[in-house]
């Protein structure tokens, strides 16, 4: 039988309980310690449970018990213990015990950064002569300011920047480094010029309907024949000019210069052939995607060892007689086609992510294939990837230490030469430079790794309205 | 219309749970506070109030999903507390249907079905499957009962959600908004379900805005504001006489759209 | 419009007309690079072919699982065998490494997801040291700072008295000698696991019929573990143990571990192990990470509320689900690790890069075909990656409508 239970329920609270503060468990000093360490070792409520508190217990105390040892081992090692200058220039024996033959008291074992100061400039730039530095030095600092323009929301012309960066900065980087002055013949340069910039008259001529209709099909690609053979002159004949620079050899560069080059030469070069690929694989015509297929497996699927094997060994083999690349070269292309590869799948990804509507309606426009290419989709496609463009920067940054086993002279190679300085030896000698580069290392890695998680944060918060 | 006509509720003396002095904090934060209640079996509550009110942490308790620091709480007899055997016994007498069903993606629907009789109760598959049928077809998708749950509508997702529920054969059923996440259309038929339920005798705490739902199937209605409850009354009396003016200003804010 | 715009504009003509060119343009570049090839290997007076592969060789290779499969005698095997034995060293130390580098990888991943700060604190520098410090250099410290540190061949650093030892030349480990009836223990172990396996299913069955549980699992691994010991100790213990010698005692030229005792794991394979392990861990750990997040917390909580427990949960639940998100990237990383394990040619462990393309390529000259050979090998693993991985996305698809 229903009961009635009209009166009963009726509520109404006449004053606000009162807000408490929380019991220690959940808040303050006890309780951050029990969130944060303790909570996760005491439950004893099921037999799997004991086991994972236990776990838990026994790993922290040895974490904490080894970690404290090796970090301590290393600090001291690195800083308390260090020796951090050689007044007397005396060089390895400023880091020597008295068995040795040194001052350090005996069992002595820290850092010798005096080892790491004097090989300094050799790490950083190779065997670069050192009156010409100021070479490298203006094409980084023109490098760092023209990036941090692009970078920096606020400022204007961020785009024209980034394409003079991306266009012009490669020439000038050349000419600095290598000195220019090539040799090509002005001849041979100013003939080319003229015919391409023929090429480009006929081209425009075809485009205004003066020489009928099919020539109006096609102005577009004379056009682009035409501006490809005056391009690649002028860059030849820039790079022939001589401005009164020493001429220096790429056998002379070495150190953080060469990773550098290698690296960004490297992602540079290879995101127009890895557009080109991602377009290919995606395309609707059968040749074009089995062949962009193919090149992308098989590059994707061999180690990066044997490609700079292939590039340093086959490439001579390849090429007409005559024609000598040196070392580095036939490591940057071994390079840009491997990262091509990576860099279409990244590609493919930021196109895949782009809502078909943008096709239909940029199609519904009118537009051709290249100009919704070009103006619609790769916009937004390379916006969505630039968080996977600069894992991969990063794993090929990390990738350039390869070099050195194909004899260039990179940031690794140099500190091995470092460590096989006699002048120096101790026994202290290869970990002080290794922990020295693995910091170099880590810092650029880790930077750059924490702007790609900022930078994927920012997208898809802009992305998510 | 019969719809519009108040369910009978058969609400017996047998007390299903007790809520007293509860006290909760997230951090610093206090964000159950003072909390008392009764429920007797039968008895079919609506908690509603504003958004950060407290009113799913409130029902999340009653299952341990959250953990309250003060007070004791009692659901039919059996205290919460830190024993794992008490929470087990617990949560099998308690169900509970998600804002956002919670439904395993990964198996049939006839499988989630199963998924707790067969491992929980230990039933034999085919006696689960039988149970699953019946409840499938009490919410009136029996024919999708090898589907997986990608392929069904929200409000089929829902019901689905509930029949999963029910195969356990709880003695109280927990709703935390469960018609929030759904297209209008949908709304009714998971409503629908839930009247039926309550018609069966199903004793049932439910968290949701529905206020229609809430005179038709509620024998008590609890507003809740900053983790206190500050009014709890019949349908009638809430809807049509509120007193504190917090609950006046809630109501005004949602039943005037 | 004339014929032949309508000829030119029509899509599919020029879809044709762009394919005929990039194959034309392409088999031009083909020529023209074979050409020259052709032409140079002529100048230097070599000629194509894989003769090559029957001569012997001329080079000594540190002894490894590979040489010891092989039998490999300077002076005696092939330039063929060479190329095997690089194989099976590759693979030897990338499935060594790919399981070192699952364990480690995944209990980091799940110590990255704990409450608690010293656990997680420790994962998350691990991972994020290792992740971004080059491979090679990482390499470069376990061999050059790490191993080198060892005693001389003349010392050890025992780790089992009489039993295992290391120093410069390598870890000493108990070489296991089959005796007459290591065969029979090989069955009963076959024959156990069998059974255990058989017993799951029966389990299952008897779950479904009766509702009933059986502990299958624990139960088939008692077995295996006992029976086997069981089988071992009645067939009079039929593996014998050649225990490394290390002498400490007598001429100073003879001192140090004596060959032909005992097992020799050479550091360089150590140092490429440890380092294969230890970096591909921390990328596993971010993505098993990445796998359990990807669960959404509400299928705990119904499953709680249903009343399964952790553990059920967890099993039928959770690991399902991350599964899913875990194994395509996974599967990614064992072939960077394979790939990877190329590095070895910087310390020289006799791996395929480094014997073959290396060493044997300086004595034999055949660039092309060595370099093509090797990399078949890396493609035909590439490729069995990529279909796996292509066939289980396929099969364990959630279905959508």
């Amino acid at each position: 039988m229903a009961v009635s239970k009209k009166q009963k329920y009726a509520f109404i609270r006449s004053e606000d309980a009162p807000v408490l503060p929380p019991p220690a468990s959940q808040a303050g000093i006890t309780g951050w310690l029990w969130q944060n360490i303790f909570a996760s070792m005491a439950d004893y409520s099921s037999l799997g449970a004991s086991i994972i508190s236990l776990m838990v217990a026994l790993l922290s105390v040895c974490i904490l018990y080894f970690g404290g040892i090796q970090i301590y081992g290393l600090i001291d090692f690195a800083i308390f213990s260090a020796v951090w200058s050689d007044p007397q220039v005396i060089k390895r024996e400023a880091c020597w015990t008295v068995d040795q033959g040194g001052a350090l008291p005996s069992g002595w074992h820290g850092a010798c950064w005096p080892f790491v100061m004097a090989k300094h400039k050799f790490i950083m730039y190779g065997p670069y002569p050192s009156e010409e530095l100021w070479r490298v030095n203006l094409t980084g600092l023109i490098g760092l300011l023209g990036l941090g323009w692009v970078l920096f929301e606020r400022l204007p012309y961020r785009k024209q920047v980034g394409a003079a960066l991306l266009t012009l900065y490669p020439l000038l980087a050349f000419i600095l480094l290598t000195g220019g002055n090539s040799g090509a013949s002005f001849g041979s340069v100013s003939l080319w010029l003229i015919i391409g910039l023929a090429i480009i008259s006929v081209g425009r001529m075809g485009k205004r309907g003066f020489l009928g209709a099919t020539f109006t099909e096609f102005s577009g690609l004379i056009g682009f024949a035409g501006w490809v053979f005056v391009i690649y002159n002028a860059i030849r004949g820039m790079a022939a000019v001589d401005f009164g620079l020493e001429p220096i050899d790429t056998r002379d560069w070495g150190g953080v210069l060469i990773t550098l080059v290698v690296a960004i030469t490297g992602i540079v070069a290879s995101l127009p052939l890895g557009i080109i690929l991602a377009l290919g694989r995606r395309s609707e015509m059968p040749v074009a995607r089995l062949l962009s297929t193919i090149f992308i497996e098989f590059w994707r699927g061999i180690p990066l060892i044997t490609v700079l094997f292939m590039a340093s060994v086959m490439l001579p083999l390849f090429m007409p007689e005559g024609v000598n690349f040196d070392n580095l070269l036939r490591a940057l292309i071994g390079v840009m086609l491997f990262s091509a590869a990576y860099m279409a799948e990244v590609v493919r990804g930021g196109l895949q992510a782009i809502d078909k509507g943008q096709y239909e309606g940029a199609q519904a426009m009118g537009l051709s294939y290249w100009q919704t290419m070009r103006l619609v989709i790769l916009p937004q496609a390379l916006t969505h990837v630039i968080p996977g463009i600069v894992n991969t920067f990063i794993g090929l940054f990390k990738d350039t230490t390869l070099v050195s086993i194909v004899g260039i002279f990179d940031l690794l190679g140099a500190g091995q030469s470092a460590i096989s300085d006699a002048a120096w030896s101790t026994p202290v000698q290869a970990l002080t430079m290794y922990i020295y580069i693995a910091v170099l290392f880590f810092i650029f890695c880790f930077g750059m790794s924490r702007y790609s998680i900022y930078m994927e944060n920012k997208l898809s918060k802009s992305r998510s309205h | 219309m019969a719809s519009k006509a108040k369910t009978k509720s058969v609400i017996s003396d047998e007390v299903m749970i007790s809520m007293d002095n509860v006290n909760k904090w997230y951090g610093n934060f206090h964000v159950l506070r003072d909390i008392n209640l009764t429920v007797h079996k039968g008895e079919r509550i609506v908690i509603c109030g504003p958004s950060g009110s407290g009113k799913s942490t409130l029902i999340r308790c009653l299952n341990r999903l959250e953990e309250h620091q003060a007070g004791t709480i009692n659901v039919q007899g059996i205290e919460i507390n830190n024993d794992l055997k008490n929470i087990d016994e617990i949560r099998r007498d308690v169900g509970m249907v998600f804002q956002h069903f919670n439904l395993f993606p990964h198996l049939t629907i006839l499988e989630n079905c199963t998924l707790a009789p067969i491992w929980v109760r230990k039933m034999p598959k085919a006696d689960a499957e039988e149970i699953a049928m019946k409840y499938l077809t009490r919410v009136k998708i029996p024919e999708q009962a090898h589907k997986y749950p990608g392929q069904l509508s929200g409000g089929q997702q829902q019901r689905v959600a509930i029949a999963r529920s029910l195969c356990m054969e709880p003695k109280l059923m927990l709703f935390d908004e469960p018609t929030s996440a759904l297209d209008p259309e949908m709304i009714k038929e998971v409503l629908d379900t839930m009247v039926q339920l309550a018609e069966d005798g199903m004793s049932m705490i439910c968290v949701t805005h529905e206020m229609g739902f809430a005179r038709k199937v509620a024998n008590r209605v609890i507003f809740m504001d900053e983790g206190q409850i500050v009014e709890q009354n019949e349908p009638e009396a809430f809807f049509n006489n509120p007193q504190s003016e917090r609950t006046k200003l809630f109501l005004s804010q949602i039943l005037d759209h | 419009m004339s014929r032949t715009s309508s000829f030119i504009y029509d899509r599919q003509i020029r879809g044709i007309i762009f394919q005929m060119f990039l194959v034309f343009g392409l088999l031009l570049g083909a020529w023209w690079l074979g050409n020259n090839t052709l032409i140079n290997l002529a100048e230097q007076g070599k000629s194509l072919g894989f003769n090559f592969l029957e001569q012997t060789s001329g080079f000594q290779i540190s002894s490894t699982l590979g040489t010891w499969a092989m039998e490999y005698n300077v002076g005696t095997s092939t330039y063929l065998d060479v190329y095997f034995i690089g194989i099976i060293n590759t693979f030897l130390v990338a499935a060594l490494g790919i399981i070192a580098a699952t364990f480690l990888g995944f209990a980091l991943g799940i110590m990255r997801l704990s409450q608690n700060m010293v656990v997680k604190g420790f994962a998350t520098v691990y991972v994020e040291v290792l992740r971004n410090v080059p491979l090679l250099l990482q390499l470069f410290f376990w061999y050059f700072a790490v191993l080198r540190a060892l005693p001389s061949r003349r010392g050890q650093v025992e780790i089992f008295e009489g039993a295992a030892g290391i120093n410069i030349t390598g870890l000493y480990l108990p070489a296991p000698i089959a005796q007459s009836g290591a065969g029979v223990l090989g069955l009963a172990f076959i024959l156990f696991v069998g059974i255990a396996i058989w017993l799951k299913r029966w389990a299952k069955k008897r779950q479904y019929e009766t509702g009933q549980i059986f502990p299958a699992f624990w139960v088939g691994l008692g077995l295996i573990v006992f029976g086997t010991s069981l089988v071992y100790l009645l067939m009079g213990q039929p593996i014998d143990w050649s225990f490394p010698v290390f002498k400490d005692t007598g001429p100073a030229l003879r001192r140090g571990f004596q060959i032909g005792d005992g097992m020799v794991i050479v550091p360089e394979f150590i140092a490429v192990w440890l380092a294969l392990s230890l970096y591909t861990a921390a990328f596993i750990a971010e993505i098993v990470r990445a796998g359990i997040l990807a669960v959404s917390k509400g299928q705990t909580e119904a499953s709680y509320s249903l009343g399964l427990r952790p553990g059920v949960t967890l099993r039928l639940v959770i690991i399902p689900q991350a599964l899913r998100v875990i194994i395509p990237p996974l599967t990614s990383q064992y072939l960077n690790l394979t790939k990877n394990s190329s590095l070895a040619v910087a310390i020289a462990y006799p791996e395929l890069v480094s014997i073959f393309a290396g060493t044997a390529l300086n004595q034999v000259g055949k660039e092309i075909e060595m370099i093509a050979m090797m990399m078949s090998v890396y493609l035909t693993f590439s490729l069995l990656t990529s279909a796996f991985m292509n066939w289980f996305n396929a099969r364990v698809k959630l279905v959508d409508r």
